[in-house]
């Protein structure tokens, strides 16, 4: 977009950039040394790892804090302004394509892998490796049940995952409510939809738990429980990592409309958290069709 | 803003803003600090392309281990363990923290120059995704001392043998890769954002330069498939340490998933490495025969098909993994039609060239041999292509030589041709031409020298990633060898000129170059430390 | 079309191009300085090769047009021979032929591609199915319908390889026991892997595919000519890929028949050997040649193995401990590990021998013995 131009707002040197990189490598260097028991003391990784995540966490913190004050000084033109939603848009489509892998994989393990292991299709004579395994899914019995014992029963997507499907696409509506009223400046139903949506969140969180828990303890159903497993908790587990950080940031709004941030005309931040929780929803459809119920 | 206290509140802000604005005229920041917090992006160019010259090095003398290695048959120098590790880091390195960089440093210092904007969209993002990057090298080369070694599976990494055949510094690696990847993202957004939203009125985006048209594509294909190796290195972890099967077929998974995920991203990848060059290639051989690059927008169609293509083919690196017949047509047939539209491009550039008015400074000399050197790389790509002969050249020296005739003296020298053509403008002084175009030659006569002879060797059947071959083989890779060498040390000329160009003052005009067109032309040399703060007029 | 023009005139440049090219089709003389690809004793093999040589034709001539042009201008149109640039820089139909005819050169390309292509996937009708499965790092060659099963490794001293000795004609390209196939006979690979990726490559049969753990890759081979062939791993399976070399003998028919034989005698020799009674001294000598051949690789032959990738077996628990435990790792090998399970690579008689050897090399001799009969019982 080409656009009349204002003095395009260029910040002042920061130290904030290599802070968060020296955070990053220290998170990376200790889970891995935590994974690995490399230097065979696992705390010493253990201890850069949360030096490196406390470290993130308040650059987060404050880099986020002085764009808001920038943003109050006025700081910022309609350009600017552009250049965030640019921004926050690309970078949900990268999200998407990180989601897309494993959707991808979850694709090709069901149509192609599995039924060749059982016989069916152009590499069918792999079956030969795998006497007696048959093609089907959810995959209860995996080709080498003495390495990957399959799970005894999976989650029935009728229960919980329905019911945080209804959480979830509700929640889209309470924030989409919310963000009309701030709209309108209205405040207080600003607050309380918004307020409704965080809730809203935390029970979906809730109820991922319990379901995680079942999984573990009732039905058998692990990482290691073949890759079905696998697939299952690697999708659902990104996606609920990805609810927890949205209704963090959700929280986070919340806070500043309380503290009377944001105006019916500017409330970029706002509006991002909003995109992200919409892709966040989109991606949960997309898991309980092909996850839970398919 | 609405209420008025908030305009109050504004109106003296904006005044703040203002000197806030001008104290960014006063120029860099005093000490280490200016690079350590910069938001500058010439400072951040500057950093990237430094960055990017020392993992070269670093790279490019683990390249000449592996050569010393092969320059004769038997075991001389190092274990064959060790010999994996040195083509894996090679490769990585260079793919990730030599041209990738350098091509992101290029576009942070012209990308703004080129379209009149004052900096980067997201100036602190901007020097994050910098930061981000020695720190992910430095983990990534520490494996080399942990206890098992570095990673020695290959720069594909292909499971299982990068997972439960892996050394434990894979873990190392996986994180490393994870930042790697963060970094690519957030610098392509940055791009993006800038190239869409920062141009000034009358920039429209057919007038946008070609560097900056084929550096957009290349973002959007960074954004496209940065998450998905992200994905699958994650994929990798969890099977490593959390005993899923996602690549292990005893659980149900299937090692070949692997490689159709980590392709989905290489081969993008791959085009990610080549048209940032396009684009330098396109904008210097106008300059130089004085002419205006023949067919523009055509050439902006066949980068976008280019850019579309190369997500549809990545199976053609899979022709011997044994995917059904319509599979391995499908991908036989798209790859081949990727040779139409980088015809066009190379047809364009030709006809650029035809019935123009040619000089041959150092930048031309290098865009010139690119034109020929990529095309003989994308020929015998063509022929790997062709999925039945690709049965006898795949994991052979023939695919090595291919792409090293499309990465070196294709990205590379897209890469010397540029920091030639823009050094000028950066530093305030010519470099010397005379050391320019014996490093020029040296570099020409090195590269054929090193890497023809891959070709004859791969034919006659020899593999890749092996520490020793038989007797047939000798000769040929003697030769290779040598010219390895003389390609390596004639770069260390480059690293002389890069500095004395810096040092010995030899002002440059602004326009540089005899009636050079575009922006950066227009603004002194040394481009001063901020460009376009008001916007140009362009007609 | 001007570009054609000076096109024709360029080919004069290029003749010089041509001419290094042309050392593409020289049939090699010696091995060395071989510079093209096989043809190869099959139907397929030479298919490819054909196709092979057309595209590299196709490429040559279109490198010849372009670099022409490009060379002559480069010759005439430069500024100190007083060029003056014209100004065009658009022209449709131009960019319409150049678009089009590449397009059409490689339909070209693709029609006989498709058909070899074709021809490759069809491994119906074998006359005989051979179970190819790569280790790292050996191959191991199981022939379904005469039950004939075993392993195939490099035959190089390492005294070569670290060149210690003069290095002979097959220096890497030698094998222990090659695969033996009959002549004009449809023979079907199963190929598959027992740990990593390996691939099965044979340049002269035009065959290639990669051998994949858990699952079955299908190929086929009908040779024509007698003879010995030779290849090598083709992907990229850990320290010593570039030490697991392919050799495949074809034979007449009738010799086919008189090797299976003897092979099929051969299997049920080793299965006697059991039942004989070894000292410690035979068993050691037997063992230290085995370990060599299948252990030392990773374990090394110290024993000491390599810290942070193959565990040292010298004063290890195991070894030290419990036979049954030490008979167990290595018969059944150990999940997810490079350790294999060594009790159908190997015979009771060689198992009981190594397995003696490493308890009692290295100093620490222990003195006590396995003996065959006693793993001939557990490996039933
Ligand atoms: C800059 C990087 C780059 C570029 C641009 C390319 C370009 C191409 N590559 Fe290459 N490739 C790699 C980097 C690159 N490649 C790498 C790194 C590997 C190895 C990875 C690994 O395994 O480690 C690889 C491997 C690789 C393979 C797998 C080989 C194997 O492992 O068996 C194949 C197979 O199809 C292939 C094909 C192609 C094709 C068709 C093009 C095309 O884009 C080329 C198009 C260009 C031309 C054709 C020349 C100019 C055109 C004309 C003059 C017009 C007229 C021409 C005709 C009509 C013929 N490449
Ligand atoms: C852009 C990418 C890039 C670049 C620039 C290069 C550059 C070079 N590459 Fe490589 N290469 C790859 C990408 C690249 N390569 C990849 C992806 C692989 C596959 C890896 C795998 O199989 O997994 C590979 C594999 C590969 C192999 C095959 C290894 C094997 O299969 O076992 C070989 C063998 O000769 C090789 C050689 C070289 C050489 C001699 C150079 C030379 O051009 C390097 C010259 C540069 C220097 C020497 C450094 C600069 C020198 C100085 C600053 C002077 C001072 C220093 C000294 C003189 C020591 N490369
Ligand atoms: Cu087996 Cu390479
Ligand atoms: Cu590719």
């Amino acid at each position: 977009m080409q656009t009349e131009h204002q003095e395009y707002y260029v910040p002042d040197q920061s130290y904030f950039p290599i802070v968060a990189s020296i955070a990053l490598f220290c998170l990376a260097f200790g889970s891995g040394s935590v994974l690995t028991a490399a230097e065979n003391s696992g705390d010493m990784g253990m201890i850069t790892l949360l030096i490196g995540f406390l470290m993130l966490l308040f650059i987060i913190i404050s880099w986020f804090s002085k764009v808001a004050d920038e943003s109050r000084l006025g700081l910022y033109s309609k350009q600017m302004d552009k250049s965030f939603r640019w921004g926050m848009g690309w970078f949900i489509s990268s999200e998407v394509m990180f989601f897309a892998a494993f959707f991808g994989a979850l694709f090709y393990i069901r149509v192609l892998a599995v039924p060749w292991l059982a016989g069916e299709g152009d590499k069918g004579v792999s079956h030969m490796l795998w006497e007696g395994f048959v093609n089907q899914w959810p995959l209860m019995t995996t080709p080498d049940p003495s390495l990957f014992k399959g799970p005894e029963k999976v989650v029935d997507p009728w229960h919980i995952p329905l019911l945080n499907t209804i959480l979830l696409v509700t929640s889209s509506l309470t924030l989409t409510m919310s963000h009309k009223a701030l709209k309108l400046d209205k405040r207080i139903a600003t607050s309380i939809w918004l307020a409704l949506t965080v809730i809203l969140g935390g029970v979906f969180l809730y109820f991922q738990v319990v379901e995680y828990h079942e999984a573990y303890t009732e039905l058998g159903l692990t990482l290691a429980s073949g890759v079905y497993g696998s697939t299952f908790f690697i999708l659902t587990g990104f996606h609920g990592l990805h609810v927890t950080i949205g209704t963090l940031m959700l929280l986070c709004m919340l806070v500043r409309v309380l503290e009377g941030e944001f105006s019916g005309k500017k409330h970029f931040a706002f509006e991002a958290v909003a995109w992200y929780w919409h892709f966040v929803d989109v991606v949960w459809i997309g898991l309980f069709i092909f996850v839970y119920i398919l | 803003m609405t209420t008025d206290t908030e305009q109050s509140i504004a109106a003296d802000m904006q005044h703040d803003a203002k000197d806030h604005q001008a104290d960014h005229h006063h120029g860099p920041a005093k000490g280490i600090t200016r690079w350590l917090f910069t938001t500058n992006h010439k400072d951040i160019g500057t950093m990237y392309l430094w960055f990017s010259l020392a993992m070269f090095m670093t790279g490019g003398c683990m390249a000449l281990l592996v050569r010393m290695e092969l320059f004769q048959p038997g075991l001389q120098l190092m274990q064959p363990d060790f010999f994996n590790q040195m083509t894996t880091m090679h490769g990585l390195i260079m793919v990730f923290g030599a041209v990738m960089p350098a091509f992101v440093g290029l576009a942070n210092w012209m990308i703004p120059m080129m379209i009149g904007a004052p900096d980067m969209a997201l100036p602190r993002l901007n020097n994050w995704s910098f930061w981000i990057l020695p720190f992910a090298f430095s983990m990534m080369l520490m494996t080399l001392l942990m206890e098992g070694g570095a990673p020695n599976f290959g720069w594909t990494f292909y499971a299982p043998l990068s997972t439960t055949f892996a050394p434990p510094s894979v873990t190392f690696f996986i994180f490393a890769v994870h930042m790697m990847g963060i970094s690519s993202i957030m610098g392509a957004i940055n791009v993006i954002v800038t190239i869409l939203n920062m141009r000034p009125k009358g920039m429209i985006m057919m007038k946008l330069p070609l560097f900056v048209w084929t550096w957009l594509i290349t973002a959007f294909l960074l954004i496209l498939v940065m998450p998905v190796l992200a994905g699958v290195v994650t994929m990798m972890l969890m099977d490593i340490h959390f005993d899923t099967s996602f690549f292990n077929a005893a659980g149900g998974g299937d090692p070949v998933l692997f490689q159709h995920v980590f392709w989905f991203f290489g081969h993008p990848e791959v085009y990610i490495m080549i048209l940032p060059a396009f684009g330098i290639v396109s904008e210097i051989i106008p300059t130089f025969a004085r002419k205006k690059l023949f067919g523009y927008s055509s050439m902006v169609y066949a980068t976008s098909s280019i850019a579309f293509l190369s997500f549809i083919v990545w199976a053609h690196h899979m022709f011997t993994v044994g995917i059904p017949l319509a599979g391995e047509l499908f991908f036989m047939y798209a790859t081949m039609l990727i040779a139409v539209p980088t015809g066009v491009k190379v047809f364009n550039w030709v006809a650029t060239m035809f019935k123009g008015s040619m000089t041959f400074e150092t930048p031309m000399l290098f865009a010139v041999a690119f034109v020929v050197l990529f095309s003989i790389g994308g020929f015998s790509g063509l022929m790997l292509a062709i999925a039945p002969a690709d049965f006898q050249y795949h994991d052979t020296y023939f695919v090595v030589a291919h792409f090293h005739y499309v990465l070196v003296p294709g990205s590379v020298f897209s890469i010397m041709a540029a920091a030639y053509y823009w050094l000028p403008k950066w530093t305030g002084n010519y470099y010397n031409e005379k050391m320019g175009k014996l490093h020029f030659w040296l570099s020409f006569v090195g590269i054929n020298i090193t890497f023809f002879p891959m070709h004859f060797v791969g034919l006659a059947g020899m593999p890749r990633r092996v520490p020793d071959y038989a007797l047939q083989f000798a000769d040929f890779n003697a030769v290779s060898s040598v010219g390895a060498f003389l390609f390596g040390f004639s770069q260390l000329l480059f690293i002389y000129n890069v500095v004395s160009c810096i040092r010995n003052k030899n002002p440059a005009t602004a326009e540089v170059w005899e009636d050079a067109k575009g922006l950066e032309w227009t603004i002194p040399s040394p481009a001063p430390y901020h460009t376009f703060t008001t916007p140009p007029k362009i007609d | 079309m001007k570009l054609l023009s000076s096109a024709k005139m360029a080919t004069g440049l290029a003749k010089a191009q041509l001419t290094l090219l042309l050392a593409f089709t020289v049939p090699s003389v010696s091995a060395d300085w071989q510079l093209n690809m096989r043809e190869g004793v099959t139907e397929i093999s030479r298919s490819v090769y054909s196709l092979h040589m057309i595209i590299f034709w196709v490429c040559v001539v279109i490198a010849i047009v372009v670099f022409g042009v490009m060379l002559w201008s480069v010759v005439y149109h430069r500024k100190s021979r007083g060029a003056k640039a014209e100004n065009f820089h658009e022209n449709v139909y131009v960019e319409i032929a150049w678009t089009v005819i590449p397009i059409i050169i490689l339909i070209g390309m693709a029609v006989p591609a498709t058909a070899t292509l074709k021809k490759m996937y069809d491994s119906s009708e074998s006359d005989l199915d051979i179970q190819i499965t790569g280790y790292q790092w050996k191959w191991r060659y199981q022939y379904l319908e005469s039950g004939v099963d075993f392993f195939s490794s490099l035959a190089t001293p390492i005294e070569q390889i670290q060149g210690k000795s003069e290095k002979t004609e097959n220096y890497l390209l030698e094998v222990d026991n090659p695969l033996v196939i009959p002549l004009g006979k449809k023979v079907r690979f199963l190929i598959t892997a027992n740990d990593v990726i390996h691939s099965w490559w044979v340049p002269d049969f035009a065959v290639k595919k990669d051998a994949i753990p858990g699952f079955i890759n299908e190929s086929w081979v009908r040779a024509e000519k007698t003879g010995i062939y030779r290849g090598q791993c083709a992907e990229l399976c850990g320290k010593d890929h570039g030490f697991m070399p392919i050799v495949v003998e074809v034979k007449s028919e009738a010799d086919y028949q008189i090797w299976i034989k003897n092979q099929q005698l051969a299997q049920v020799e080793k299965a006697k050997s059991a039942e004989k009674r070894w000292t410690l001294d035979e068993l050691m000598v037997a063992g230290k040649e085995i370990y060599t051949k299948n252990c030392a690789a990773c374990h090394q032959a110290s024993g000491e193995g390599v810290p942070g990738a193959f565990p040292a077996l010298k004063g290890s628990p195991i070894v030290q401990g419990d036979p049954a435990a030490h008979i167990d790792i290595v018969l059944n090998g150990k999940a997810g590990t490079a350790m294999q399970a060594f009790s159908d690579q190997l015979s009771a008689t060689e198992l009981a021998a190594v397995i003696t050897y490493e308890r009692n090399a290295w100093g620490d001799s222990l003195g006590d013995i396995i003996s065959p009969s006693q793993i001939a019982k557990l490996k039933q």
